[in-house]
């Protein structure tokens, strides 16, 4: 008989019945009130507390200092992006994907263009693919250097490799600042390729940044990857079984941790990928260092992405001129597009009706699915450890709760 | 994706499973495999254990309500004593309903997408479908999104309540008929007394 997935624990709370169209669910049991056990608190961590990345809550279920039960709580910054975006143009929705994860907007633009083109069977010209190819793997950059930061920083090394890690992703910024006006909202793709060139004198720039980065890697690297203290906080935390990382699609560095061979750039090969050589990657054990260091060893294999890319780079066009971008209409018919965003697989599905108006729009948020497995990650650890498996995951709220 | 095989290989070992693959008609070429509510367990756990498709990665709705599709077709009359072919419109009534898809990649044989659709009986009380949670546990908080946002009912889910509204709202807010409720706080601002005098003065323009 196959196997199946039964939840870790019972509900925490009960929601107050639903009264919409159809009719009421029947309460679950709860555990909260006069039902809980004496020797059990309930804890809400969250929503504003600043190791939560935003405005996240936890229902947690103590028993001392050990976690016996922990439901999550979304929906604090919840804005309906899906619905928004089911009432403008194509073209109207690209700056609203930066808002997503608004740590790495160039990706999520990619993303959304990526199922985009594939609605509407559009070709990307070559020095496009290479501008996509050196802006995203700068974004991967900035936001691992920053969730190393916001780990250490949430586990009480207080400041120092916050700065460190900021003092790149600040070089980082100026250089999408340079090219696309906007240091953190870029919307600098479109379907078909990207918005602008880059302006004189960028590559040169970034290719000097570039040197200087693996200097910073081997910095952090000799401050915090052998310090004792963070071994003993992070090793054997919050371990993810590889069998769950799957069932549960898990993706990105959190899955690679866990020592799933699962990077969509290798196993799609979109864009083109196949055309660098890099390697993927993979950790043995599953639990918050082997999170901790993947995105290192992730840095570095962007590092010799973007020295090929920024090798290689072709002149020519950066837009397919067949696109009209402000008039365009795909035939009807529906697109899954996904790319390895630096979280994980980010997806977009969506579906035409022949206007110029997405019928169904979906984004597939990596932070929210590698969100869900907390509760596995936390049973049985420290109140103290909660925090730590939270950073390892690299949430933006801003993307869990669209 | 060829799909045929697939459906074939599905229908010799789930016996009496109802499923039509549904073609895509765009360039992306993403046909998707419709199964009947009743078989949906069934067809998963075969998709997921002998087809190899393990990683479950979206999971959500998608609103189709009651639509009315025109078409032309000919027929033969006899008109005036002749038999004629004549254009008549015939309009087909669909009824709505709500669709649930679910995107299936295979981890190991690099397939995919595979989009696995089921549709509820109607948008009012048929919204049930049962919980592909117990296939793939990715589905658990999809899941509980999709019912939040289209109020489809996943029956036999461990934990089925609203994910990103919050537990008073009333209505599904991702249908296409959903309105927004006008009871918004209203504060009034500078820029109201502005716009009431410039009212007033358009007012007074006018009656000039």
């Amino acid at each position: 008989m196959s196997t199946t997935y039964a939840p870790v624990s019972e509900p925490i709370t009960d929601s107050a019945p639903v009264t919409g169209r159809p009719a009421p669910r029947p309460a679950t049991p709860v555990l909260s009130g006069p039902d809980l056990p004496e020797q059990y608190l309930e804890l809400s961590m969250g929503p504003q507390h600043p190791s939560t990345h935003g405005v996240f809550r936890m229902n947690v279920v103590l028993d001392g200092e050990q976690v016996v039960k922990l439901k999550p709580v979304f929906g604090y910054l919840h804005r309906n992006h899906e619905k928004i975006a089911e009432s403008e143009s194509y073209l109207g929705n690209m700056p609203y994907t930066d808002r997503l994860d608004y740590i790495c907007s160039i990706t999520n633009n990619w993303a959304y263009a990526l199922a985009v083109e594939k609605l509407g069977s559009i070709e990307v010209p070559e020095r496009a693919e290479y501008i996509r190819v050196i802006t995203g793997e700068l974004t991967r950059l900035q936001n691992h250097a920053c969730l190393l930061g916001f780990l250490l920083q949430d586990m009480g090394a207080s400041g120092t490799p916050l700065m460190y890690a900021f003092r790149e992703r600040e070089k980082v910024l100026d250089l999408f600042e340079s090219l696309t006006g906007a240091r953190m909202m870029c919307n600098y793709l479109r379907f078909g390729g990207c918005r602008v060139d880059l302006p004189p004198g960028w590559l040169n720039r970034a290719k000097a940044f570039l040197a200087d980065f693996p200097r910073f890697l081997d910095e952090f690297e000799r401050l915090l990857v052998g310090n004792e203290i963070l071994m003993e906080r992070t090793q054997g935390v919050g371990v993810l079984s590889r069998e769950l990382a799957i069932s549960a699609a898990i993706s990105g560095p959190m899955a690679r941790a866990s020592g799933l061979n699962y990077d969509i750039r290798k196993a799609d090969g979109y864009s083109i990928y196949n055309r660098f050589s890099f390697r993927v990657p993979l950790g043995s054990h599953g639990d918050v260092y082997d999170r901790y260091m993947i995105r290192f060893l992730e840095m570095r294999e962007s590092v010799k992405i973007l020295d090929q890319a920024m090798r290689d780079i072709p002149d020519g066009p950066i837009q397919n001129p067949a696109v009209k971008a402000r008039l365009f209409r795909p035939k009807p018919g529906e697109a899954y597009g996904r790319i390895e965003s630096p979280k994980g697989e980010l997806g977009f599905y969506l579906i035409s009706d022949g206007s110029g108006i997405p019928y169904r729009y979906r984004v597939r948020p990596p932070s929210l699915i590698n969100l869900t497995v907390l509760e596995d990650l936390c049973l049985g650890h420290n109140v103290a450890d909660v925090i730590a498996v939270l950073g390892s995951v690299d949430i933006v709220m801003g993307e869990v709760d669209r | 994706m060829e799909l045929e095989p697939l459906k074939l290989e599905i229908e010799a070992a789930v016996p009496g499973c109802r499923l039509e693959i549904i073609p895509n008609l765009g360039p992306s070429a993403q046909h998707s495999l419709l199964v009947d509510p009743e078989d949906g367990l069934a067809v998963a756990f075969y998709l997921r254990d002998a087809a190899e498709f393990d990683f479950c990665t979206n999971v959500t709705g998608v609103d189709w309500p009651p639509r009315e599709l025109t078409e032309k077709i000919k027929i033969k009359q006899i008109v005036e004593g002749v038999e004629k072919d004549v254009d008549q419109i015939r309009k087909v009534q669909i009824p709505g309903y709500l669709e649930a898809v679910y995107h299936l990649y295979s981890i190991e044989r690099r397939l995919g997408p595979l989009p696995l659709r089921m549709r509820t009986a109607d948008r009012d009380s048929g919204t049930h479908l049962p919980s592909l949670t117990t296939v793939w546990r990715s589905a658990e908080f999809q899941e509980r999104e999709v019912y939040d946002l289209y109020g489809i009912h996943f029956d036999g889910h461990p934990d089925l309540r609203r994910l990103l509204m919050w537990d008073s709202f009333v209505d599904y807010p991702m249908r296409r008929d959903y309105v927004e409720p006008d009871d918004y706080e209203y504060e009034p601002t500078a820029h109201d007394q502005v716009l009431a005098r410039a009212k007033e003065h358009a007012s007074k323009a006018g009656a000039l």
